[in-house]
């Protein structure tokens, strides 16, 4: 087998990603705090006010970066809920399980600082608009999915049955990104593009980015340390869950 | 700095997103280590019943 593939299978196993996980977490923390310290500071001293919203824009620092991740971690734990199924990783059931309440988190913050955002701007806290009607529906999405892996007794079966809903969910993902542009909604269209120029100054765009950054850092960090926690529940009756628990009492 | 708190008006709206950002990931940070601490909990003592039962029966 090439390398890269024996790796593969070796960070599948429990007890070697739990000792990988455990050596970068420290890492992933680190880097996200630094990540949130900058583009906060970045966002809400250095970058100048909107001409037209004045300091009330500086809510897109929290909400944007909110708002990529709960699509992001969607499709993350998507496509390992797709692993899940269909080559019955052990690795890829705890790793779409443990993301589904990261991202319900992401994407209610993105509901409720986008709802403080539009009292001021639209005048109202909430609308049935397209874009935001489907990020709820995106929320109910994750919460079914928390919801059903933990109304099932058996750990296996209940993240491969919560794993199916969050496939079927997919669907959901491209209503939300195109919502802007496929109806009339109050919400606005993008101003961050990924293929031409984005529609905003630098010295507003590269907080933003670095919070986009950080936040990944951040789901990445929450991620390995509760998949680490869930590994070793799953295992608790196999010799190496054992010596962890025994060492650290030693510790 | 009383302006810069003040957000040209809208400080509560800003200070209030950014407050709960804060406190939504810290609790999403905190979650997984209070569940270590149990699943660890329950871990030792499932090693300490196996030792019990292997005592008894040697």
């Amino acid at each position: 087998m090439n390398p890269l593939v024996l790796w593969f299978h070796k960070l599948g196993s429990p007890p070697y990603f739990y000792r990988l996980a455990g050596r970068l977490l420290p890492w992933l923390w680190g880097l996200a705090l630094i990540g949130l310290v900058a583009g906060l500071y970045g966002g809400l001293v250095l970058a100048p006010a909107d001409y037209q919203q004045s300091d009330a824009f500086r809510i897109i620092y929290v909400h944007v970066p909110s708002a990529w991740m709960s699509l992001f971690i969607y499709a993350f734990m998507a496509a390992n809920g797709f692993i899940a199924l269909v080559w019955r990783i052990k690795l890829s059931e705890t790793l779409a399980m443990a993301a589904a309440p990261i991202g319900a988190a992401f994407t209610a913050i993105c509901l409720a600082t986008g709802s403080i955002w539009g009292k001021p701007m639209w005048g109202t806290w909430w609308t049935w608009d397209a874009r935001l009607t489907s990020e709820l529906v995106l929320l109910f999405l994750y919460l079914g999915v928390i919801g059903l892996y933990h109304a099932i007794e058996d750990r296996r079966q209940a993240s491969r049955a919560a794993a199916f809903l969050a496939l079927i969910g997919i669907v959901n993902l491209p209503i939300v990104h195109f919502s802007v542009k496929w109806w009339n909604t109050l919400h606005q269209g993008s101003t961050v593009k990924l293929f031409g120029p984005s529609l905003i100054d630098s010295r507003m765009l590269w907080p933003l980015l670095v919070m986009a950054l950080a936040t990944k850092f951040l789901f990445a960090a929450s991620l390995l340390s509760r998949a680490r926690v869930d590994l070793l529940e799953l295992e608790a009756g196999k010799d190496w869950a054992r010596q962890v628990a025994l060492a650290g009492e030693r510790a | 700095m009383s302006e810069f708190f003040h957000m040209g008006g809208y400080g509560g709206y800003v200070w209030s997103a950014m407050a709960i950002f804060i406190g939504v990931l810290a609790l999403d940070a905190i979650a997984p280590l209070l569940k270590r601490r149990r699943v660890l909990r329950e871990l030792r003592a499932r090693a300490r019943r196996a030792q019990k039962r292997n005592e008894e029966s040697a």
